[in-house]
């Protein structure tokens, strides 16, 4: 079982990154959830894997499942909602603004911050 | 305890003189004066514990962990300095009233000079390295709004910035010296590190400590080869000169060399550095001051070359030099002030300081010229004035000093600088006041009001006392501030004018004579210097500022190309390789922990897992097939939840998902609905390669850490679950109770991201992007936009939803389930209300704002944390109890429960409003508005609702 959980994460993380660089902002989000998947995964394997040993106080349990890291992982899923929404929406508001989805925006030429702090030091320097 | 006023009287009357200019210049100086009058006062009712031998000290704790105190203390040093600091500078206010013209802002000036003057007080009154460097950092700020005082003048911006940057980037290196030095002494508390000298010097780390520290002094009191920033500073006005650069900011860096001697001088090092410093200083100085024309620029390069003569002495590190260091830093100081309020009368009476333009003007001003005349022959040392007797006591140590084994070359060159000395004080005196009167002056010179010549008709009322008096006028201050400085026996020394036909007074005269023959030889040796070549300090410091820029704008340019994609691989990259290099030098072996046995329903969902992901990345393209593989994905991971006992998990995940996909494809629906393919396979491939073995590196270190045994700390919260917290399901217990506090922090969180969403898409759409969302068309639009099945059969369901969500809110503290799950079922209840009948239809009957909801979430939460204050207890100690209704039977109420409310509302308010938002946006983008009436099951008989049915 061991083995699946972890090559299962493995194959995730690796999902999640490829689509994480691509150039589009909606295969981001999506290599953002499957990072999640992995990340909340990995998290929950630290606890170890039990089967049938929920932790919920019983006199009949003959024993419990780590309690803390699926008390980490429940609130990190929910957080993991309110960012994903966030990003969703600043990618939408990005592609109404500038009409198209690239992560890249491409800068006009006198939109690099080097030359433009060079001729504007260059004024006040003294002669 | 008033020790702590004595610097922060001048920073708190700062405020002043702005607020009082209007009341008249007399007024706003007369107030910048009674506040240094205050602090000078508290200052000498320190005095006679000081001379009784002992140390005022008052602490105060500021930052204790990193060992920052305001702390000050009182010894003879600090006396000395403060007491010269606060009395220059009454001299000076006293002077700036009648120097400054009534076009100048005199608020503005006073107010510069007093937190000029407290950063001072601070830095030599400081009883902690740390709190001495923040009053250190403050000197430079604001001598830099004193030198750039005239701001319309380039040459005063340029100088102020030239002062900043050198004795900035001199700070920044004694940052790091004070930090080495109180890490060496194991405290940052000057009256403990002036302990523990031979602790200090035996260090490692002395050397570069002691480079650090002399690179903050150096260029704080403009020694060679940092000596160019002081004469560019002179464009400032002239109080400012007589201030900053006679009396005080240039003799922070001697102060901090005095103030450390017991602890840094004595050894080989300091020695071989210091004093050649000081006596290259004092040489190099001298000799560029006799051909200045500027009267401030011969005074700046003649203060260079003092500090200089003082740099060298407290290099030579005997106890003899040092008490030579400290009286000729007194004489300086009063001589030094004065000459720079002389010339800045001279300038403000002739209109011109050039020396070529000046001259007679013993018979236009003579009082001016009295004391000027005064001032400058103790410059030059002659008898009978203060200067001789600090620059007799100099040549003494320096004809016993030998270096690098050549006994001659010290006292040569000291007694070069001494002959230049008097050169160049014989041209400022002679040049300006003697000869024929001249008639072609700008304008008319007369001696000024006594305001102006008065502080200098003081200061040179001491030259004249201390060179004829020196033992009874300055000896005592001389003696205890000399003990301060050495931390030990003073020396047997007599302050004298006589000792006797010595070899310094040998020197001296010889000086005397040289230095005239120097003058009368002026225009010869001017000729032979101006034909060599002459490197321009100015010059070669633009360039490297020049050279800086560009290579700041170079590398910004290199690695700030704006391209996010590109970081991303750089930080993805990073972050494999650094993982991976601490994977090979580590072991490798696996654990011993038993492993589960597979079951065929895992390999399965293992499989459906894998060739969905796979899938994903292949067909990632297709934006809508994308997201439904990454859904299945999803499903597995709850799944995988649920076999490995934790159902609260997998019931939040799955809703989690849910959400998560209605949101993904409400935003699909305004996001183009295919991914180009760009970029070359070679990109692909490396992307591929990248993440492939970040995968292969997670996957290994899980199944690593899933073979190994550990321990918990759980036991005691599975123990505590339900004696202390009232509860038998332990993952709610621990998220409602024992770390409620993260919990408290989680639903901020969510609700700051939801009024972001809110804030980003309620703001009114630009005309570009208005444009843009009202040309979207929807290529395959439903023909019925609102299903009457889905209709109906999400309005059946919502009352039942809801029950099924408060059902899972009560049960959570002891079964699965809790604030948080419920919360995003009763969302998901009410989001389908929206996706069934529309934004219109729905946000017309919502009755509860969610942007209140989340609020409201989040004060309950917060009451209940706050409600244990009322029984004494911590932030959010939870309490319960059981209580019986008839009917309901027993049953258990805990402030849990509250607090989880709280969760809850904030659950639902955040996922509502993200939802909603995005939908109305879509809403606005829909060709026509949908009307609501078809999709409504009206049960009266409107005439209207029924004709149009």
């Amino acid at each position: 079982m061991e083995l699946l959980v972890a090559s299962a994460t493995g194959v995730m993380t690796a999902v999640g990154i490829y689509l994480l660089l691509r150039a589009r902002t909606f295969p981001v989000i999506l290599g953002l959830t499957f990072l999640t998947y992995a990340v909340n995964l990995f998290l929950f394997a630290m606890g170890r894997l039990t089967i049938n040993q929920p932790p919920v106080i019983s006199a009949l349990a003959a024993g419990y499942a780590d309690p803390l890291p699926q008390a980490l992982v429940l609130t990190a899923i929910v957080i993991s909602f309110g960012m994903t929404a966030l990003i969703v929406v600043l990618a939408l508001r990005g592609f109404l603004e500038s009409g198209t989805d690239a992560v890249d925006l491409d800068l006009p030429d006198d939109g690099d911050p080097g030359k433009s702090v060079a001729s504007g030091d260059k004024a006040r320097l003294p002669s | 305890m008033n020790l702590w006023l004595i610097p922060l009287i001048p920073f708190f009357a700062a405020a002043l003189p702005p607020l009082t200019i209007r009341s008249g210049r007399n007024v706003c100086a007369a107030v910048t004066g009674t506040a240094t009058l205050l602090a000078m006062a508290l200052l000498l009712s320190h005095a006679p514990a000081v001379y009784r031998g002992e140390i005022v000290q008052a602490r105060l704790d500021w930052l204790p962990q990193i060992g920052l105190s305001f702390s000050f203390f009182i010894d003879g040093l600090g006396l000395f300095f403060a007491a010269m600091i606060l009395g220059i500078g009454l001299l000076v206010i006293v002077y700036a009233r009648y120097y400054l013209s009534s076009s100048d802002p005199m608020g503005r000036f006073y107010a510069y000079l007093l937190l000029f003057q407290g950063a001072m007080v601070g830095v030599v009154l400081s009883d902690n390295i740390l709190l001495l460097l923040v009053f250190w950092e403050l000197t430079s700020l604001t001598s830099f709004l004193l030198i750039g005082y005239w701001r319309h003048l380039p040459e005063a911006r340029q100088g102020a910035r030239m002062a900043l940057v050198v004795t900035g980037g001199g700070g920044l290196a004694l940052i790091a010296g004070m930090l080495m030095l109180g890490n060496i002494a194991g405290s940052y508390d000057l009256s403990v590190i002036l302990q523990r000298g031979d602790l200090i010097k035996a260090s490692p780390l002395y050397l570069p400590m002691l480079l650090l520290v002399l690179g903050g002094a150096f260029t704080k009191s403009a020694q060679f080869p940092f000596h160019f920033w002081l004469p560019h500073a002179m464009a400032a006005p002239t109080p400012v000169s007589a201030y900053l650069h006679s009396a005080t900011m240039v003799k922070a860096g001697i102060f901090l060399l005095a103030r450390l001697w017991p602890v840094l001088a004595g050894t080989e090092a300091w020695f071989l550095i210091v004093a050649p410093v000081g006596l290259v200083t004092m040489l190099v100085a001298a000799w560029i001051a006799i051909f200045k024309d500027d009267l401030k620029g011969l005074l700046a390069f003649s203060t260079v070359s003092h500090l200089g003569l003082m740099t060298m002495l407290l290099g030579f590190g005997t106890p003899m030099a040092a008490v030579a260091a400290v009286f000729h830093i007194l004489n300086h100081a009063t001589f030094k002030a004065a000459l720079f309020m002389g010339a800045g009368i001279i300038d403000h009476e002739a209109g011109t300081r050039d020396i070529r333009r000046l001259g007679g003007l013993m018979m236009l001003m003579p009082i001016t010229a009295t004391l000027v005349l005064i001032a400058s022959a103790s410059m030059a040392g002659i008898p009978l004035f203060n200067g001789f007797l600090s620059k007799e006591l100099m040549l003494e140590e320096a004809l016993k000093t030998s270096y690098a084994g050549m006994p001659w070359l010290v006292p040569v060159m000291a007694g070069l600088a001494t002959l230049f000395s008097v050169a160049y004080s014989a041209r400022l005196a002679v040049r300006v006041f003697f000869g024929p009167k001249r008639h072609d002056y700008p304008s008319h010179p007369h001696d000024p009001p006594v305001g102006m010549w008065g502080p200098v008709a003081f200061l040179v009322v001491l030259v004249v006392a201390i060179g004829l008096l020196p033992a009874l006028i300055a000896g005592p201050i001389v003696e205890r501030t000399a003990l301060a400085v050495i931390g030990g026996p003073l020396p047997s020394y007599y302050l004298a004018i006589w000792h006797g036909v010595t070899p310094a007074l040998l020197v001296s005269m010889g000086a005397l004579a040289g230095g005239a023959a120097l003058f009368l030889a002026y225009r010869q040796i001017n000729e032979i210097r101006l034909s060599l070549p002459r490197p321009d300090a100015k010059t070669l410091f633009d360039r490297a500022i020049e050279w800086l820029v560009a290579g700041a704008n170079w590398s910004i340019a290199r690695s700030h190309t704006g391209s996010l994609q590109l970081y991303f691989v750089i930080i993805v990259a990073a972050v494999v390789v650094l993982a991976a290099g601490g994977f090979w030098t580590a072991s490798h072996g696996l654990g011993t922990r038993p492993v589960l046995p597979m079951s065929l329903p895992a390999v399965v969902a293992w499989l459906a897992l894998v060739v969905a992901s796979l899938a994903a990345v292949l067909r990632h393209h297709d934006r809508v097939f994308a997201l439904v593989l990454t859904s299945v994905v999803g499903l597995v991971v709850s799944l995988v939840f649920l076999q490995f006992s934790a159902p609260d998990l997998a019931l939040t995940q799955i809703s989690v998902d849910v959400v998560t996909t209605v949101l993904l494809l409400l935003s699909l629906n305004l996001l183009p609905k295919t991914t180009p393919r760009e970029g070359t396979p070679l990109l692909r491939w490396r992307d591929a390669g990248i993440a492939t073995v970040a995968g292969l590196g997670v996957a290994g270190l899980v199944y690593a850490v899933m073979t190994r045994g550990f321990e918990t700390i759980s036991a005691y919260h599975l123990e505590q679950s339900k004696p202390g917290g009232g509860g038998t399901n332990v993952v709610n217990v621990i998220l409602v109770d024992f770390r409620g506090f993260d919990t408290f922090g989680e639903i901020i969180v969510l609700g700051i991201a939801a009024l972001a969403i809110f804030a980003l898409l309620d703001h009114p759409f630009g005309r570009a992007s208005a444009r843009r969302l009202a040309s979207i068309r929807f290529a395959e639009e439903a023909r019925d936009a609102h299903p009457l099945m889905l209709v109906v059969a999400t309005r059946a369901l919502l009352p039942l939803a809801l029950t099924v969500g408060v059902y899972i809110f009560l049960r959570g503290h002891n079964l699965p389930g809790g604030g948080f799950i419920a919360g995003l079922v009763v969302a998901m209840a009410l989001i389908m209300q929206y996706m069934a009948s529309g934004y219109v239809w729905a946000n017309a009957r919502a009755r509860i704002d969610s942007t209140a909801m989340i609020g409201a979430g989040i004060v309950i939460a917060g009451l209940t944390g706050i409600g244990s204050w009322v029984f004494g207890r911590p932030f959010l100690t939870s309490s319960f109890d059981y209580f019986s209704l008839p009917l309901v039977g027993q049953f258990e109420l805990a402030t849990a429960m509250a607090f989880d409310l709280g969760v809850f509302l904030a659950v639902v308010g955040a996922v509502l409003l993200s939802l909603s938002q995005i939908s109305r946006v879509q809403q606005r983008a829909e060709r026509s508005p949908v009307t609501d009436h078809p999709m409504d099951i009206v049960l009266d008989t409107d005439p209207a609702v029924v004709k149009e049915a």
